[in-house]
């Protein structure tokens, strides 16, 4: 796959803040690319970076294969989606639409036939003369989603543009997003702090913290095989378990007093030196209660300390030990199943095959 | 880009000198020796100023100045707190339009308020004193009130009313102890700049002050004589410094309210 | 239309009721006055009330009247102009440019204009004048050897003080419908392919606009009727209307022509608002 956007390097500094402290990524063309971290991770910083709207410290910023050093943001071939969409009030649907067709040598009737074009591709169809004033959250963000792919950009940038919406339209959205950025087929950069957003939406995420990028890798290779404990934990919940590791040939073998003895595969454990400490990482969905049958006899003891009814799902906050955390499970609710209350003991199966570890 | 804003910060110096040159004569002149305002200046001298302290005429018309700008201000402030509110705190119908009446004197041309109100005081066949004039301040100012307490009026939470009812104050009683302590640097700056602005006022003080001089009504008479300019100058430049210890002190008393608003959670 | 007289209707009135008897007492009823009286006829000190047009067809058919009210509105036309246009870079050099240092300017602007209006005024003549500053100074500096005697009495010299005299009454507002400009539409059109210049033109302008308009009104109103500037700088040929408004109301003894001048005016005054507002009502939508 071709390369089309590269970051080599790059530092940005504001004042004392390090914005960005050295990322570096390469994203192919007509990938749907996600930058998730918390606020202030620098994920924002990073997009306006790709954009033009803050110039990098040191670095680069290549795409396709041409550097953008130096090039004003209204002559690069991105176009950006904002957070707060950056609807021009004084314009209607169409002259926003329109906007940057301008300086394009067209004819009226090549500029309508373009308008409704992209109009109809996000879905406003017929919308052309309604003034922007009386657009809803949702109109907006597609008269600015049509308003970037109209100049045909090589990346489309967006900036956190779900992040206004309600719930259900947010969803909603998402799956619309997606099915655009597969019709247009250009490379799509969404920056967002909503991991469930990046998970449905992307082929591939970089998460980032204080800066830096974490990991960066496809929606399921983040939540099964996360490279860090941070990661792991802003990615869905996870339970942590302090253990012993050791190396041994392709296999690192694991100790801890609840779970017993067992190996993990090298790929599933991160971070160098596997000496001594490791922290075990288990998904809340990796354990069963009261299996009816289990392949292995081994249980764990614990009682039910808070039970969280989720609808198609349950949380459950099960104490095993003093000395460990209560470990929180997940399970689908089905008719007709089994009801535990708050104290009551149970028997807990742990899926040991896909337990990750952290070391370092 | 860099280029244009230099520019523009060259423009922005040039345009501050030229909105000082008159302002800063004042001084200068009100200092300077010799009896002409011109260049060169001859020498530095206090005695403009000592001037001052042997005009009968103009103490009067401090007198006058400061019962109107007192009596005024304090009018005006009332109306202003009483309409600000009426339309800050309730919704009704004409609101609007009552409003923007009495909002009126701010943009109408000051003269027709002047002949307006003049007209009317000699056909009910009123003597002209400063009483007139206290009322035509009264006019002028209540607007300027109405803005600035709008601003006092328009953060405070009506959950804060509603929490002293719900503790068991009566209306009044809520008043005293909740708003008014929660506007009262509002109220202060209103009677600060309705007084400024009252102690500078022209034209309605020259259409209705009759005998009793107001302090502009005193200056404008002094520009005939040539002679008495450098004192006029004197007497600005202790004008402009009031004005501004006196702006001074209400925007310190507006920032006191926005910092009062401020302190109060989850206003909306 | 249904009226009901709810309980905010009755409080709010109950408290805006003052200042409204009192605008109406102070305001509705002189003005209603002054309008009644431009209908009637004075004879020295007896006042002839019988209703006619006689003032209304003086003031527009005297040569004089009608020199005063053209002078009045092209000065005042033209010292709005350009106020704003002096106004507008100011404003934004200080929203665009001011960082951190915002206030700072705005009060720095203001401050000169705490000096009494009268005083501001009569300073333009001390500096315009014959024996005056600038005469003075450029005579020290030697670059002239006779004083510039077309500096004061005419209509520059007043356009030249009023676009002094009210620069904050044009900086202010323009200064904050800049500011309300959301700064992301300014990236948005970057992003879309525009150049500093064209975006000054399609964004910064038309949304800037209601300020300037407010701006121009603020400052166009009030100078048509100004008294002080003419009388003070503007000599014979820079008189404007409310000095004869005033010299009609107490020299020549004519209130009703002094009436019927300045509701004239306000009338010219209101109509040339009104089609200006119109004019521009595109730029006036609520955003």
């Amino acid at each position: 796959m071709i390369n089309q956007v590269e970051v080599k390097n790059v530092y940005k500094n504001f004042g004392d803040v390090k914005a960005v402290d050295g990322v570096s990524l390469e994203i192919s063309q007509g990938q749907f690319f996600s930058l998730l971290g918390p606020s202030g991770c620098g994920k924002t910083t990073l997009l306006r970076l790709i954009a033009g709207f803050e110039m990098p410290n040191s670095g680069d910023i290549l795409i396709d294969n041409k550097s953008m050093d130096g090039i004003a943001p209204n002559l690069r071939p991105t176009n950006m989606v904002f957070q707060n969409y950056a609807i021009f009030p004084h314009l209607n649907v169409a002259e926003n639409v329109a906007y940057g067709l301008r300086k394009k040598r067209l004819s009226k009737d090549e500029k309508l036939e373009m308008i409704n074009k992209s109009l109809e591709l996000v879905g406003l169809s017929g919308l052309n003369n309604r003034s922007s004033n009386a657009l809803s959250g949702g109109q907006k963000q597609r008269v600015a989603l049509a308003r970037a792919l109209i100049l045909k950009p090589k990346v489309l940038l967006l900036d956190e543009p779900l992040s206004a919406l309600d719930k259900k339209l947010r969803e909603q959205m998402q799956s619309e997003l997606r099915h655009l950025q597969r019709v247009v087929g250009i490379t799509f950069i969404l920056v967002t702090h909503d991991q469930e957003e990046a998970l449905t939406m992307s082929d591939k995420v970089a998460v980032m913290f204080d800066g830096k990028v974490e990991q960066i890798a496809s929606p399921r290779e983040l939540y099964e095989r996360p490279s860090s404990k941070r990661v792991a934990s802003f990615i869905g919940t996870m339970n942590f378990i302090d253990a012993i590791g050791s190396k041994s040939g392709e296999k690192i073998k694991v100790e801890n007093r609840i779970l017993g003895k067992f190996e993990l595969p090298q790929n599933q454990v991160s971070g160098n030196h596997v000496n001594n400490k490791l922290t075990l990482g288990i998904r809340p969905e990796l354990i069963s209660i009261n299996p009816r049958k289990s392949k292995s006899a081994d249980f764990i003891e614990g009682e039910i300390e808070e039970i969280s009814y989720l609808g198609e799902t349950t949380y459950y906050k099960i104490i095993c030990g003093k000395d460990i955390e209560p470990l929180n499970v997940l399970t689908q609710n089905s008719f007709g199943q089994m009801n535990y209350k708050v104290g009551e003991k149970v028997k807990l199966n742990i899926d040991k095959d896909n337990i990750v570890g952290f070391s370092g | 880009m860099s280029k244009s804003s230099k520019y523009l910060k060259i423009f922005a110096f040039t345009y501050l000198i030229f909105l000082y040159a008159p302002t800063l004569l004042l001084p200068i002149f009100s200092f300077n020796k010799s009896q002409i305002i011109a260049f060169p200046l001859t020498g530095f001298s206090f005695q403009w100023f000592e001037a001052l302290l042997y005009q009968d005429a103009l103490h009067d018309a401090l007198k006058n100045s400061l019962i109107v700008a007192i009596s005024s201000s304090i009018l005006a402030t009332i109306l202003g707190t009483l309409a600000s509110r009426a339309t800050t705190r309730y919704d009704f119908k004409g609101k609007q339009a009552s409003l923007t009446f009495i909002l009126a004197p701010l943009i109408l041309p000051e003269i027709i308020v002047g002949v307006s109100l003049l007209i009317v005081l000699i056909q009910l066949g009123i003597t002209l004193n400063v009483w007139s004039v206290i009322l035509g301040h009264t006019l002028l100012l209540a607007p300027f009130s109405i803005i600035i307490m709008n601003s006092a009026f328009n953060n405070l939470d009506l959950s804060l009313e509603e929490a002293s009812m719900d503790l068991g104050e009566n209306q009044f009683g809520t008043f005293y102890r909740v708003i008014l302590p929660l506007v009262l640097p509002g109220i202060i700056a209103s009677l600060l700049i309705g007084f400024t602005l009252s102690l500078d006022e022209f034209i309605i003080a020259f259409f209705l002050t009759g005998t009793d001089t107001t302090l502009p009504v005193y200056i404008w008479a002094q520009f005939r004589f040539p002679k008495k300019l450098p004192a006029t100058m004197a007497l600005g430049t202790i004008l402009l410094i009031v004005s501004l210890m006196l702006l001074s002190l209400s925007e310190y008393f507006r920032r006191r309210s926005r910092m009062l608003e401020d302190s109060i959670p989850n206003k909306n | 239309m249904k009226f009901t007289f709810n309980n905010d209707t009755k409080k709010g009135w109950r408290l805006l009721s003052i200042p409204f008897i009192f605008s109406l007492l102070l305001l509705a009823a002189p003005l209603t006055m002054m309008f009644l009286l431009s209908f009637w006829t004075q004879d020295y000190l007896t006042l002839d009330k019988t209703f006619t047009f006689k003032n209304y067809i003086e003031a527009a058919t005297q040569p004089v009247y009608k020199l005063l009210f053209t002078r009045s509105l092209i000065i005042s036309l033209t010292a709005t102009f350009f106020t704003v246009l002096l106004a507008f870079p100011m404003a934004y050099f200080i929203s665009f440019h001011g960082g951190e240092r915002k206030a700072l300017w705005l009060f720095l602007i203001t401050i000169p204009f705490w000096t009494s209006y009268l005083i501001r005024m009569f300073l333009w003549k001390v500096i315009l004048g014959y024996n005056g500053v600038l005469n003075s100074f450029l005579i020290w500096l030697e670059m002239i050897t006779e004083p510039l005697t077309f500096l004061l009495y005419n209509a520059n010299a007043v356009v030249l003080a009023l676009t002094h005299g009210w620069a904050p009454f044009a900086i202010l507002p323009i200064f904050v419908s800049l500011e309300k400009i959301d700064r992301s539409l300014l990236e948005a059109s970057t992003d879309l392919g525009d150049s500093a210049i064209d975006q000054f033109f399609r964004i910064i302008l038309p949304l800037s606009a209601p300020g300037v308009i407010g701006a121009a009104l603020i400052i166009f109103i009030p100078t048509v009727g100004d008294y002080i500037t003419p009388k003070l700088v503007g000599g014979t040929d820079g008189l404007m209307i409310a000095n004869m408004i005033q010299v009609q109301f107490s020299k020549a003894n004519n209130a009703p022509l002094a009436a019927a001048l300045s509701v004239s005016s306000l009338m010219i005054v209101s109509f040339i608002s009104i089609v200006f507002v119109l004019f521009n009502r595109k730029y006036l939508r609520r955003y």
